[in-house]
């Protein structure tokens, strides 16, 4: 859809938008103009400051400089009361949803329309009263008005998101869940929706469903705001779209009129290089082996469902799917952070699992390495110095002790060779580790691992939130352990990094594993398939 | 009838006993279910327990005294809110920094203002609550065991117990049958959702707070005023943490939370009937085996022996906007 | 939700800075210190008395005499103890504040060795009492340790409760079981002279004084949590532990095992007190002979930032305070001595909640400081 004439003033006008958090300059004078009843794509690399300036939009937090222009008029937006006065609603990447409430009091909170929520509920108490319909813990809720069940129902019907209103929250799957976030805005009146990376956590089907909403939306005159660092949702489905890279804005396209590779150039700043070739893998022993694994998760769901894989020295095994779908929990499990419920494990021909002592420690000391997904959870110490970061997971190694006790001098020591051999900057072992950016953090981390001379290297999302500039030397390194004959599992949702590192793919979904690649028989069709759920058969 | 007589008064007194234990209770639970842990009820109970005192006492009004008692729990409740909400600093540090600090305070001042060994003079029953007698003992006194329990247990307490077991269906009301309920506990359970709705959850929290100070408020002055005459040293002696104890395994929910109440009071109730009574062969009535058994009830409960203890997600956690 | 103080941008810039270490560990704890006493004088002049004479009556009644000093040791040596217990739970994220109900318990331990075993000599039935102590005191933390590690209770609310099953034990098993015979004062008899720790007479303290041998045995015991904690695997392990459980996972470190482990050396160091009280001063098992010390321990630790020198700085103070306070009293007679209990609430609060409302400010004037010099 084409913008409207030019006498109606656009949605939103944002000029010279400027935020600083301390170092790190997030939006330079970002300029955006959205028209009313367009679907308007923001794209950019992670880091790029697209959330930013969407939480800027929403009220999350305040521009140090610039002006917003809501229907033409200058508006400020001190708090998200103001944005929602203003018609503007967020779904954010993580949901906005308490949990152990229904889905209608989740849709009310904020909007109850009276300060009794039982007023003219009779109806709906009676409508209630179906059998089967039972609530969960908050020990019987409120049978809320009528009205917002009715306006829930009508919401839901106009735009295909039907949700069970009696549902709780923490028994709907996540598509659901993203439902009833839109359901939520809806509720309140958004004439303009914002989504950030709405569909990390869905399947391409459930992504489709989510895209014929916001179609519908569109077409009944109201504003999307697609936030996303994926091509294909911005080519598939946006009117216009806006380029973002290190704060600025650098491009606005009408999406008709360009291509996914003019975007991903605009993006990056550079234009994409084809994998660079690799020499053949050098098929050695089988390193790691697992055979019909199956996992639980904490809450004891099983995550991981009679998962098979081998992987031997010289070689890099990429495992592919959505997020969420075992990956996770299999990277763990062969980690030995997490005991399997189910199945083998044999690590350089040993049987580890099921064994004595078979924990993150144990396989460690046995030659396996294990870069975590998720580096600022599981893989740093955040508010102790990079020194004490550099032999987290080996603190038991009686190199850095003297005397039996741990020796300060000595640790540092490593760590300063660490950070000068991985190119971590600035190269300060006292300085707390929080403090590194996360591509610098993440050499660390690789470089603690690496540096041990590991048979088996498990690395996670490797450049989840490293800047640009940094990916490539990460990317560098996992590809001389391939050299070296080590053994590697590379654990990624970016379909880019998999192809750029493997030598065979396996797709997960829903626990399994769809199948298994080469990587001349990989492309992105094929793989979004699979990792759909289609077997490597049906997306052949 | 032997058992009967025996009963009543074991019943009037576990009614008493569960008044300050059931707003204390209740106070936890409001202050809970906002997203604030307090583990300083027993503090709060006791500057109100000292100010209800010396403000009847020097006042003559068991009522200024109950409203000097709330006003010096809810000074306590504002530093609390401000170390937990505004400085988002630690909610059990903040609790038992505020039960030291009122066990300092109140001997302090009780010592220096009344110069009787800490404790405040003793109230003349004209400035402490006094059981209400309902109409309708003398019509019923001929029934045979209701005209009794009628008289004993509903008739013939004072009005705070009135008011404490009213409070009980209202606080269940509020919690989940208003707006701020609904708020109120969306902030104890995911405050960014609360946030982005456009809602203050400093102002929810602040709100539970201040609505937990009162409610402690009325347990001090109970305690000091209804229950006792007068206000003597660390005179809460736990009832705060008991509270706390019962507030858990009512499951943070009013009706469960007064069961719970009772339980502990009739327990209470029985040991103090036991006290001193010589068993044959084993000696001494062990009471304290009884007045343990709500802390054991409880650890035996979080340990997930028995249904499990499920407090408000958010409970505990300071709220601070993430990048 | 707006921001808790409405602060001008360039404000807010300045504060971005971290503080520098000398600052946290040092000006912070004697700022909230001096705010803490600048209050009370402030409670004291507010009921007629003059602050400048009450803390002088604290000064002198705490520090000015040997026999003042052996008391301000006395006390700070179970302070010191508790102080540790609190601290090194702690550092593995635990929040110990059951030291009161260990060191009770860990009495039992001290009381049933010292009374079964008195015809052993004193080198060897001192030792084992000791550790009697110490093995309760481990014994009685490491249960909810284990509650927590393996059923997920929640340690805070487990030890509250401990402190009050704890006291009902103990109650029933002095009153009832202990008591010593023909008694009318809920106590056991006398321990035998073997199990009596030597007073510090050596070094020129009166004997009338009650501090002891226990003194020394704290000074230690801080030195060997300072190895543990910062210069041992176990003591990284458990730092780990108390940044992130997750880190700690990945790390492959058992965190089921560390917190009972922790959890076991708090109640073996509040058992201290025990000893201190126990073998030191009283010579018998008496009711409530802990007195507070396990929560006066935690606002030793908060003040003395968790590490084993501040919470022996920060027991000596509180240790002054409270045998100040007593002298108190006597020399300005408006003034309690359970003002120092006001004092002990009052550094908790500002050290361990509000310890964020002085931080702006410092941050503010060392980062104007840093830019005018």
């Amino acid at each position: 859809m084409q913008p409207q004439d030019g006498a109606a003033p656009p949605a939103i006008e944002l000029r010279g938008i400027d935020k600083r958090f301390g170092a790190v300059h997030a939006n330079r004078a970002v300029d955006l103009t959205v028209h009313r009843g367009t679907i308007h794509g923001i794209i950019g690399e992670n880091g790029a400051g697209k959330s930013t300036l969407m939480a800027i939009l929403h009220g999350f937090y305040q521009a140090d400089a610039g002006t917003i222009l809501v229907n033409g008029r200058a508006a400020t937006i001190r708090d998200s009361r103001d944005a929602i006065r203003l018609g503007i609603e967020m779904v954010h990447q993580h949901f906005m949803l308490v949990e152990r409430f229904t889905v209608l009091e989740n849709v009310m909170l904020g909007a109850e329309g009276g300060p009794l929520l039982a007023r003219g509920a009779a109806r709906a108490r009676a409508a209630q009263k179906r059998p089967g319909a039972a609530h969960g813990g908050t020990g019987a809720p409120p049978p809320p008005p009528a009205r917002a069940r009715a306006e829930l129902k009508r919401l839901g019907e106009a735009y295909g998101l039907s949700v069970d209103p009696d549902a709780r929250i923490d028994e709907l799957p996540v598509g659901a869940q993203q439902r009833v976030e839109i359901l939520k805005a809806l509720y309140r009146g958004a004439e303009v929706l914002i989504l950030d990376e709405p569909t990390g956590v869905l399947t391409p089907q459930e992504a489709d469903d989510l895209f014929r909403v916001l179609r519908a939306l569109r077409d009944q005159g109201r504003t999307v705001l697609l936030i996303t660092h994926k091509l294909r949702e911005i080519m598939a489905i946006t009117d216009r779209v806006s380029v973002m890279r290190a704060g600025q804005m650098v491009a606005h396209r009408e999406t008709a009129a360009t291509s996914p590779e003019e975007l991903g150039e605009l993006m990056i700043g550079r234009r994409l290089a084809a994998p660079a070739p690799r020499p053949a893998p050098q098929a050695g022993p089988v390193l790691l082996q697992a055979e019909g694994l199956s996992v639980r998760d904490a809450a004891g769901v099983e995550r991981v469902k009679q998962v098979s894989l081998s992987l031997r020295g010289g070689e890099v095994l990429g495992i592919a799917g959505v997020a969420g779908n075992g990956q996770g929990e299999l990277l763990e499990a062969l980690a030995g952070m997490r005991a399997p419920s189910a199945g083998r494990i044999f690590l350089r021909g040993q049987q580890v699992f099921p064994g004595r002592g078979f924990n993150a420690a144990a396989l460690r000391r046995q030659g396996l390495a294990h870069v975590p997904e998720d580096r600022l959870k599981s893989g740093l110490l955040r508010r102790q110095s990079a020194a004490a970061c550099a032999i987290l997971g080996h603190q038991d190694d009686p190199s850095w002790r003297r005397f039996g006790l741990l020796s300060p001098r000595a640790i540092a020591a490593h760590a300063a060779r660490l950070m000068q051999a991985y190119d971590v900057r600035p190269p300060d072992p006292a300085l707390r580790s929080g403090l590194f950016s996360g591509g610098n953090q993440q050499k660390l981390i690789l470089g603690r691992e690496i540096e041990r001379d590991p048979a088996v290297l498990l690395v996670g999302q490797p450049t989840r939130g490293v800047d640009i500039g940094g990916i490539d030397s990460i990317h560098q390194r996992i590809l001389a352990c391939r050299a070296a004959g080590k053994a590697v599992l590379v654990v990624s949702v970016e379909l880019d990094e998999i192809l750029a590192l493997a030598d065979r793919i396996v797709v997960m979904f829903d626990g399994r594993i769809m199948g298994e690649l080469t990587l001349a028989e990989a492309d992105e069709r094929r793989l979004g398939l699979m990792m759909a759920g289609m077997t490597r058969e049906e997306a052949a | 009838m032997e058992w009967f007589d025996a009963a009543l008064p074991i019943l009037a007194a576990t009614l008493r006993l569960a008044v300050p234990l059931l707003l204390a209770a209740l106070a936890g639970l409001f202050s809970e279910r906002s997203g604030i842990v307090d583990v300083g009820l027993e503090g709060k109970m006791l500057v109100a327990a000292f100010f209800s005192a010396a403000g009847a006492a020097v006042t003559g009004s068991v009522w200024l005294g109950l409203g000097a008692g709330i006003l010096a729990s809810c000074a306590l409740g504002l530093l609390h809110a401000l170390a937990c909400v505004t400085l988002r600093g630690s909610q059990v540090v903040s609790g038992m920094a505020i039960n030291i600090l009122a066990s300092g305070l109140t001997a302090t001042l009780a010592l220096f203002w009344f110069r009787m060994g800490g404790q405040t003079p003793p109230l003349p029953s004209s400035a402490r609550f006094l059981a209400i007698t309902l109409p309708g003992v003398e019509a019923l006194s001929g029934i045979p065991v209701l005209g009794r329990l009628y008289a004993a247990l509903v008739s013939g307490q004072t009005a705070l117990v009135y008011v404490t077991l009213a409070l009980v269906p209202l606080a269940a009301f509020v919690l989940y049958r208003t707006r701020f309920g609904l708020r109120l506990r969306a902030a104890g359970e995911h405050p960014a959702a609360v946030d982005t709705a456009g809602l203050s959850v400093a102002g929810l929290r602040y709100a539970g707070v201040m609505i937990a100070s009162v409610l402690c408020g009325m347990a001090g002055a109970y305690i000091a005023t209804a229950q006792g005459a007068g206000f003597l040293r660390e005179m809460t002696a736990g009832r705060g943490y008991i509270a706390l104890a019962a507030m858990i395994l009512g499951g943070w929910r009013p009706g469960r939370i007064l069961l719970t109440c009772l339980l502990f009071a009739v327990l209470d109730a029985v040991a103090i009937r036991l006290q001193g009574v010589i068993l044959p062969g084993i000696g001494a009535f062990p009471v304290q085996a009884i007045q343990a058994l709500p802390y054991l009830l409880t650890v035996i409960l979080l340990a997930g022996f028995m249904g499990r203890a499920i407090p408000p997600k958010a409970s505990g956690e300071p709220y601070v906007k993430e990048r | 939700m707006s921001a808790p103080l409405s602060l001008s941008r360039p404000l807010a810039r300045l504060m971005a800075h971290p503080l520098p270490h000398w600052a946290e560990v040092a000006l912070l704890p004697v700022l909230n210190l001096l705010l803490a006493l600048g209050l009370t004088a402030l409670l004291v002049w507010a009921m007629g008395s003059d602050p400048v004479a009450a803390l002088a009556a604290l000064a002198v009644g705490s520090l000015g005499s040997a026999d003042a000093i052996g008391y301000t040791l006395y006390y700070a040596t179970n302070m010191a103890f508790t102080g540790l217990a609190v601290a090194v739970a702690f550092q593995g994220g635990l929040f110990n504040i059951g030291a009161e109900g260990q060191a009770y318990l860990a009495g039992l331990g001290v009381a049933l060795v010292a009374l079964n075993l008195g015809a052993l000599p004193p080198w060897l039935l001192v030792p084992l009492a000791m550790l009697g102590g110490a093995g309760f005191g481990a014994a009685w933390a490491a249960i909810p340790g284990w509650l927590q590690a393996r059923r997920g209770s929640h340690i805070v609310i487990t030890t509250i409760m401990f402190n009050f099953l704890a006291a009902s034990l103990m109650v029933y098993l002095i009153v009832n079981v202990l008591i010593a015979p023909g008694s009318m004062a809920p106590e056991t008899r006398r321990f035998p002279t073997a199990a009596d720790l030597p007073d510090l007479s050596a070094f020129g303290f009166p004997s009338s004084a009650p501090v002891n041998l226990s003194l020394g045995l704290a000074l230690l015991a801080a030195l060997a949590v300072w190895l543990l904690v910062w210069r041992s695997p176990w003591g990284y392990a458990l730092r780990a532990l108390g940044e992130s459980a997750e880190v700690a996972r990945y790390a492959g470190i058992d965190a089921g095992r560390m917190i009972v482990q922790v959890m076991a050396l708090s109640g073996a160091l509040a058992a201290g007190v025990a000893v201190n009280e126990l073998l030191g001063a009283q010579h018998k098992l008496l009711l409530a002979f802990t007195g507070g010390y396990g929560f006066t321990g935690i606002a030793v630790a908060l003040m003395g930032r968790n590490h084993p020198l501040g919470v022996l700085l920060a027991a000596l103070l509180f240790g002054a305070l409270t045998q100040g306070g007593a002298e108190l009293a006597f020399e300005v007679p408006d003034v309690p001595s359970e003002i120092v209990v006001l004092i002990q609430g009052l550094v908790i609060l500002l050290t361990g909640a509000l310890g964020n409302m002085l931080r702006r400010p410092v941050v503010v004037v060392l980062a104007l400081l840093r830019r005018g010099g």
